[in-house]
């Protein structure tokens, strides 16, 4: 049987899977009844400095967008960080880290940008004896209009001097949670890496509009007619996730630096895919929020069966082990050569592939055969684009095949070569370094 | 408890008034908004898709039920009703299982097609429900078409001819319009007087008047209505019932299935309704499973379906067997009847002879089997009478003994179009019905735009 047990900078957990800093995590109760189900570990809802409690809003904090069946695919809010009071969650913390030596408990801080206000909260939270801290430079609403969270992620300076600060005053691991909503995620992560951060986390929520109520012309979710942007979560933002992740791990400046990937784990598939990307663990949020936390339960064995069908004894065996194969476009082998293939024992003929390749693509795929409703690559016209796999609904029914070194490609007449070549390579380059 | 289930003789009030409501209430009750939402998901929204070619009005289905999934009922209602303004009867009747749902794609995935007739039902009673009326008239254009029958057929043409503008006048034999949406059909099928809810939307478009009574060959004739009007559209059913061809089948209980179930749509109250203990009906299509059906539903004890080919030759679909096998009907196969035994003059029994095929003609083999019957049905298929004709002068071309038409609807005659089961060549459905009526309309008026 697999191992996934884990340990993410110094902090184990017997699996991989924590809760993100989030409200399943604001207090005692919500946390314990998620270790009972099987968490490996949690980061505690975020904490802001002593003082009067953070106010929310008393209206809709959610907002949502569907597939079918109204399947959740993706949840925005607009929830601050923790609105109780910081003593009553520090008492908590230290029962449930008490209650749990097991499992992992890391606490989410974010306090004015102002060296006093850390100096002041981190000795705090170590008393607790918790097992780390993230810092939370992500959240895109309400607190970003107070100078802190992803105000903060999105200046790297200001990333690196705060990170410098917890990592002086504080003994406890550094995780450092980074914002998406920046051009290049890697800008922070280098700061982050610069200021000794002992990991980053991310993605946090990007800023979001789920739809706009068109009775009363106003955004969801609506707040007595008026909508703000709030945080997006959940399946629909796990690619962007998982590229920001991998573009973390592949940068040379920041290689090695431990990563929590975030953003849309849903299934242990999704997990084991971040993990494979290079994230040393995951953390998980809206999938609880939709099913709650018994799903960890599917996560720990589809992980597991996975591994144990695949040989992997644990978890080391897995993490970053995609990271070497994500490369820039301009290192894509051009003489791999594909053509899409159709079962036609699984075609079920709804002409999908014939209509999106007919009218948006390459006109490579027929409706029509002796008569017959029948659909077949015209290989002399297929550039092998894919399109028609994802468009089919029935998983497994059309293939992409490469040619084999020495065939002819139909649409271009030419003899596919064995040789890797990629665009710095190719005649048309015009940026191309002649070798001689 | 019914007190008199098993009491011979044909007799009324064989349930209790519950029974009877529940028997006879909606057989597939409407969707709501939520499963007709999650049902209009499963709709992969083909290409020139399969279910289309399937609906003999060729209805855009899948944008049909894309705009019910996007929330847009009254949309996807005018998608329907553009090619099928009986569309809210056709969602209730037509056997989707031997159309549109058995040519969807997730019937062959899956064996689970789309459950496209209720979705239709949930979209055309959106709008319906409300009075949504989607058509206006053309301009009077000051043409006079007479359209013979009210049926789904005559009903489909009138509206669509109204739409262009030309005045119509239907002349309807019976009471009410509708024909077997309101005479035929069983009445679980279209509870809550669906039928002439129905006539009344698709006549609410103006310059439609329907005349009942009135019957062609008794008051009225071809000739003088192709005198008098500009077109006629002749679509008035069929009037003739096969003879069973069994000796002693004037015994009284014998009756023919399709007044019964005429006699059972117009009851007010089902208790009412007299029916035999044991009952045996002949015959394999729907309307011997219609009759079959209702007779349980009224209460009788044993009903039988006799039927002189295999289960595979039933005009019935697969899926109406079930349903008569679930209400408890038994359909027996290879039999044909031989001879009503009667006593007194009523019948008693009837006496059925197994069939075979050999060199693929049917035979009896001479085995016989006498059934108890103290009422038998006879559902071997209706005729055209052509005898409503007589008076038109110039004699109408008929095709098997129905009137023969062109690809338009166009008879023999001129000015004559002909549609819906009256043709020859039909299939007895009435979708086919509206789409003759409609693409008749469509024949007419382009004649006389020219």
């Amino acid at each position: 049987m697999a191992d996934i047990r884990s340990n993410f900078v110094g902090i184990k957990s017997p699996n991989p899977f924590w809760l993100a800093s989030a409200p399943p995590t604001d207090k005692a109760y919500n946390v314990e009844r998620a270790f009972k189900e099987g968490w490996g570990g949690v980061v505690w809802k975020t904490l802001g400095e002593e003082g009067p409690p953070i106010v929310n809003v008393n209206g809709p904090r959610y907002g949502a967008i569907w597939g079918a069946d109204r399947r959740l695919l993706g949840l925005n809010n607009i929830e601050l960080i923790t609105d109780r009071d910081l003593y009553l969650n520090l008492r908590e913390i230290k029962q449930v880290k008490k209650n749990w030596p097991d499992r992992a408990l890391v606490v989410s801080l974010m306090v004015p940008c102002e060296e006093d206000a850390w100096k002041a909260i981190l000795p705090l939270v170590e008393e607790t004896e918790a097992d780390g801290i993230e810092l939370n430079f992500g959240c895109p609403h309400g607190m970003s209009e107070r100078g802190m969270g992803s105000a903060v992620g999105q200046v790297p300076e200001y990333v690196e001097m705060v990170v410098r600060w917890c990592k002086q005053y504080t003994r406890m691991p550094v995780i450092t949670k980074l914002t998406p909503n920046i051009t290049d995620v890697r800008k922070p992560a280098r700061a982050a890496h610069a200021g000794g951060t002992d990991a980053v986390s991310l993605i946090n929520t990007i800023n979001s509009i789920t739809a706009v109520d068109l009775d009363n012309f106003a955004p969801e979710p609506t707040i007595d007619g008026k909508g703000s942007h709030g945080g997006y979560c959940g399946p629909a933002v796990k690619p962007i996730a998982l590229n920001m992740v991998a573009e973390i791990a592949r940068d040379p400046e920041t290689r090695g630096l431990p990563i929590s990937g975030i953003g849309g784990v849903t299934t242990w598939r999704d997990a084991a895919e971040f993990l494979a990307l290079g994230a040393g663990n995951v953390q998980v949020c809206t999938a609880a929020m939709t099913y709650g936390f018994k799903i960890v339960q599917e996560m720990i064995e589809g992980l597991k069966n996975w591994m144990d069908a695949k040989g992997h004894a644990s978890l080391d065996d897995i993490i970053g082990r995609a990271t070497p194969n994500v490369t820039d476009w301009q290192y894509l082998n051009l003489n791999y050569v594909t053509k899409a293939k159709i079962d036609q024992d699984l075609c079920i003929k709804c002409g999908r592939c014939h209509i999106a390749c007919e009218d948006t693509s390459h006109q490579a795929i027929t409706a029509v055969v002796d008569g017959a409703r029948r659909f077949e690559v015209i290989e002399e016209e297929c550039v092998g684009c894919n399109l028609c796999v994802n468009v089919c609904p029935v998983e497994g029914c059309i293939d992409m095949v490469p040619l084999s070194a020495g065939a002819v490609d139909r649409r271009t007449g030419k003899v596919v070569e064995a040789e890797y070549a990629n665009w710095t390579m190719h005649p048309n380059n015009p940026m191309k370094v002649a070798a001689e | 408890m019914a007190d008199r289930q098993h009491e011979d003789g044909i007799i009324a009030g064989r349930l209790s008034p519950d029974a009877y409501a529940q028997n006879f209430a909606d057989l597939h009750p409407p969707l709501d908004e939520h499963e007709a939402r999650v049902e209009a998901d499963r709709c992969y929204f083909c290409y020139d898709a399969p279910c289309m070619h399937a609906c003999p009005t060729s209805i855009d289905i899948p944008l049909f039920i894309r705009q019910i999934a996007t929330g847009n009922p009254l949309g996807s209602a005018k998608t329907i009703f553009d090619q099928n303004i009986l569309g809210g009867m056709c969602a209730r009747v037509c056997p989707t299982e031997t159309l549109c749902e058995e040519a969807c794609v997730r019937e062959h995935a899956e064996g689970k097609p789309v459950q496209i007739g209720r979705l239709q039902r949930y979209a055309t009673d959106a709008a319906m429900g409300e009075g949504k009326q989607f058509y206006s008239r053309a301009a009077p254009t000051g043409r006079r078409i007479a359209v013979v029958g009210a049926g789904p057929a005559g009903l489909a043409c009138a509206h669509r001819l109204a739409m262009h503008g030309h005045d119509v006048t239907v002349y309807e034999a019976r009471p009410k319009a509708g024909g077997l949406n309101e005479y035929g059909i069983a009445a679980y099928k279209t509870p809550e007087n669906f039928a002439q809810a129905e006539v009344d939307y698709v006549t609410a478009i103006g310059g439609i008047a329907v005349e009942h009574d009135k019957a062609l060959g008794r008051d009225l004739s071809l000739s003088g209505l192709a005198a008098e009007f500009d077109a006629v559209f002749l679509a008035m059913g069929l009037g003739g019932v096969n003879a069973l061809q069994a000796e002693g089948e004037e015994a009284e209980g014998v009756e023919n299935a399709v007044d019964y179930i005429a006699t059972l749509r117009q009851a007010q109250d089902m208790a009412q309704l007299s029916i035999g203990r044991r009952v045996v009906v002949i015959g394999g299509g729907m309307t011997a499973i219609d009759a079959a059906v209702q007779a349980r539903l009224l209460g009788a004890e044993e009903v039988t379906i006799c039927y002189r080919r295999g289960r595979e030759h039933m005009n019935a679909s697969e899926w109406e067997q079930d349903l008569a096998a679930s209400k408890g009907v038994i359909i027996r196969h290879w039999l044909q009847p031989k001879r009503v035994i009667a006593e007194g003059g009523k019948v008693r029994a009837i006496e059925v002879e197994y069939t075979a095929l050999s060199d693929g003609r049917l035979t009896g083999t001479g085995e016989t089997l006498t059934l108890k019957a103290d009422q038998v049905f006879k559902a071997i298929g209706q005729t055209f009478e052509p005898a409503a004709l007589n008076g038109s002068g110039e004699g109408l071309a008929l095709d098997r003994g129905r009137i023969k038409v062109d690809a338009e609807g166009r008879t023999s005659l001129p000015k004559v179009w002909a549609g819906g089961d009256c043709i020859a060549g039909g299939d007895d459905l009435t979708v086919s019905a509206v789409a003759q009526g409609r693409d008749a309309a469509e024949s007419i008026h382009r004649a006389l735009e020219e």
